[in-house]
């Protein structure tokens, strides 16, 4: 029944409200969750949530992007999209989680960071990139999974990991479907027609070589049956978490290295001299 | 001021022309910031910065001119882009876009890179072009970037990264997000290396670009007026549904709120970058090769 769904179709269940978000699977599936709030610089951002929990007898930090259920809770979580504060809390918890040998275990689910003259003041893209930067060295193994949709940036900041694992119903992209469209043709409303174009779907991603696992969900989405997802999402991350504390750190961080280091593709192709204009012997213009 | 001008300015060909990057010495040009003409000779000589002080965008190839005089050696010029996702839309075509656009720059991709000096000193330097898909990262323009980073700390020399784009490129997708990923781990090289990352952002400096390898370097320099941002103003608009003040997203605006080092007219660009370089350069040693500041590091090899 989940064949002939087409990318746009995927968008739907990933947004789908009644999906299992974050908080769903720390209560599924960690035990002794405490909930650790605050960046230490300026607020708590109820769109990230983060902490600290036992999962297979290790203590791991674990952090999330959260939806709410209903307009109510909606507005107080953002839709979902992270402030720098969020960021800058999951970043403190890095930290934590290096400081302590803890593992740490990622939810993703976001349309994107938060688009606000705020989040501007308070340096979005800043905030983003320290993440990225941080998570490509921490000393700790860690594992993102994509439990909805992964929308750009605001994705990554929290998505830089030793495996991603994506839901079989989810999408990860460089931009939200409506974005990429009003991007490239000024119409958002081309939104399905993005989806299609931009290979977003987690078998996208595999074949792509981004994706490490794609986790089945139950029939008909995993928003019809929450228990079970979150027992796949759980079997899964079991196994990778011990799969990683095998591993040596030099190891673990070599390996974290070549996974993202060898991401693109690119071919050898030189440029004819006739339209090359650099010529290192007359730069065009010189400064003073 | 002419006299510290060291060199003339490049010959204007017919092929510059079409791309309308050099403009012919007997021209004028219309300021878009204020409207004025400028004698276009006068204008280069004045580097592209209007009398009213606006600066107008330079071509990637005319940033190089930045370098000390016949020092720049590109690197990696044959990497080409590749159509992986086969981008075909009703409004658009990503390798006829790709084949229009490398005739129009004479680039096989948005990012010119390589090896020169400033000052006298010797720097990994990359550069985006504006012209080519909005200055935009994919997978050709990251991978240049990572290894300019891997070469610097293989070569021990600090890198420098000049920016203008609108973000990572929408028609290699989530390939293009993850050179987000891909240029900060190469970073952590140069880190390792105890080498320094500069990062200068000219007008404009957006997006993805923004969130990861512009906004982690050790300095931070804009153009005046440039205008820097994560979120695009229009979007930020239609989301608050009101006008922003005019001076949002500015590299004013970014110095006020704690996110760059310095604004730097262009004309100030080379001395404050020699200064910065030969701070970050130790002394020489006994047997007068220069050392790092973080000698008891291992080099690190060179990949690829
Ligand atoms: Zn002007």
């Amino acid at each position: 029944m989940t064949t002939g769904l087409t990318a746009w179709d995927k968008v739907q269940i990933a947004r789908h409200a009644h999906r299992p978000h974050t908080l769903d699977y720390i209560r599924g599936l960690f035990e002794d969750f405490v909930e650790l709030h605050g960046d230490r610089r300026f607020g708590d951002d109820p769109a990230i949530i983060g902490g600290i929990a036992r999962l297979n007898r290790t203590t791991v930090v674990v952090i999330g992007h959260q939806k709410g259920r209903d307009t109510r809770e909606n507005l107080r979580r953002n839709f979902g999209m992270p402030r720098p504060e969020g960021y800058r809390k999951a970043l403190r918890l890095f930290r934590q989680a290096e400081k302590f040998g803890f593992p740490v275990i990622c939810f993703i689910d976001t349309p994107g960071a938060d688009p606000s003259m705020q989040s501007e003041e308070r340096g979005q893209a800043e905030a983003i990139a320290e993440n990225i930067l941080v998570m490509a060295n921490l000393r700790v193994p860690i594992i993102a999974t994509v439990i909805g949709e992964g929308g750009s940036g605001g994705a990554l900041a929290i998505g830089v990991a030793d495996r991603l694992l994506m839901l079989e119903h989810t999408t990860y992209s460089v931009a939200s479907p409506e974005a990429t469209a009003a991007i490239l043709w000024h119409d958002s409303s081309k939104a399905p027609d993005a989806a299609r174009v931009m290979r977003i779907t987690a078998q996208d991603l595999h074949e792509l070589g981004i994706t490490d696992l794609i986790i089945d969900e139950p029939e008909g989405g995993a928003h019809s049956d929450l228990d079970t997802a979150v027992a796949n999402v759980g079997a899964a991350l079991r196994t990778t978490l011990a799969e990683l504390l095998d591993l040596p750190l030099p190891e673990l961080l070599a390996q974290r290295y070549q996974k993202y280091r060898s991401i693109g593709r690119v071919q050898e192709r030189q440029l004819a001299l006739v339209t090359r204009r650099d010529d290192p012997d007359e730069p065009p213009m010189i400064f003073p | 001021m002419k006299e510290l001008f060291r060199r003339a300015p490049k010959r204007f060909t017919a092929a510059d022309r079409e791309n309308s990057q050099q403009i012919p010495d007997n021209m004028w040009v219309k300021c878009t910031a204020c409207g004025e003409l400028n004698y276009a000779k006068q204008l280069t000589d004045n580097l592209k910065v209007c009398k009213c002080g606006y600066h107008m965008r330079l071509s990637a190839h005319e940033w190089i001119g930045l370098l000390d005089a016949g020092t720049f050696v590109e690197e990696d010029a044959e990497l080409a882009p590749v159509d992986v996702l086969e981008f075909v839309s009703a409004k658009d075509n990503y390798t006829q876009k790709l084949q229009e656009t490398q005739e129009l720059t004479g680039m096989n991709d948005a990012l010119l890179s390589g090896r020169g000096t400033i000052g006298g000193l010797p720097l990994q330097v990359t550069v985006s072009e504006w012209n080519f898909i909005g200055g935009s990262m994919g997978s050709v323009f990251g991978e240049r970037l990572a290894r300019a980073a891997e070469r610097a700390a293989a070569r021990r020399t600090p890198l420098l990264t000049i920016t203008a784009t609108g973000g990572a490129r929408q028609h290699e997708g989530v390939l293009s997000l993850m050179q987000m990923a891909k240029t900060n781990m190469a970073l952590t090289r140069l880190a390792a290396a105890g080498q320094p990352h500069f990062a200068l952002l000219v007008d404009p400096c957006y997006a993805g670009v923004l969130a990861s390898y512009a906004s982690v370097a050790d300095v931070i320099i804009a153009e005046p007026g440039a205008r820097i941002g994560f979120a695009g103003r229009r979007v930020i608009e239609q989301t608050i549904r009101q006008k922003l003040p005019a001076n949002f997203q500015t590299a004013e605006f970014m110095l006020e709120h704690g996110m760059i080092d310095m604004t730097v007219a262009r004309a100030d660009l080379r001395s404050t970058l020699t200064r910065l370089l030969r701070l970050h350069a130790a002394a020489p040693d006994a047997a007068g090769h220069p050392s790092t500041n973080g000698a008891s590091r291992e080099p690190l090899p060179l990949r690829n």
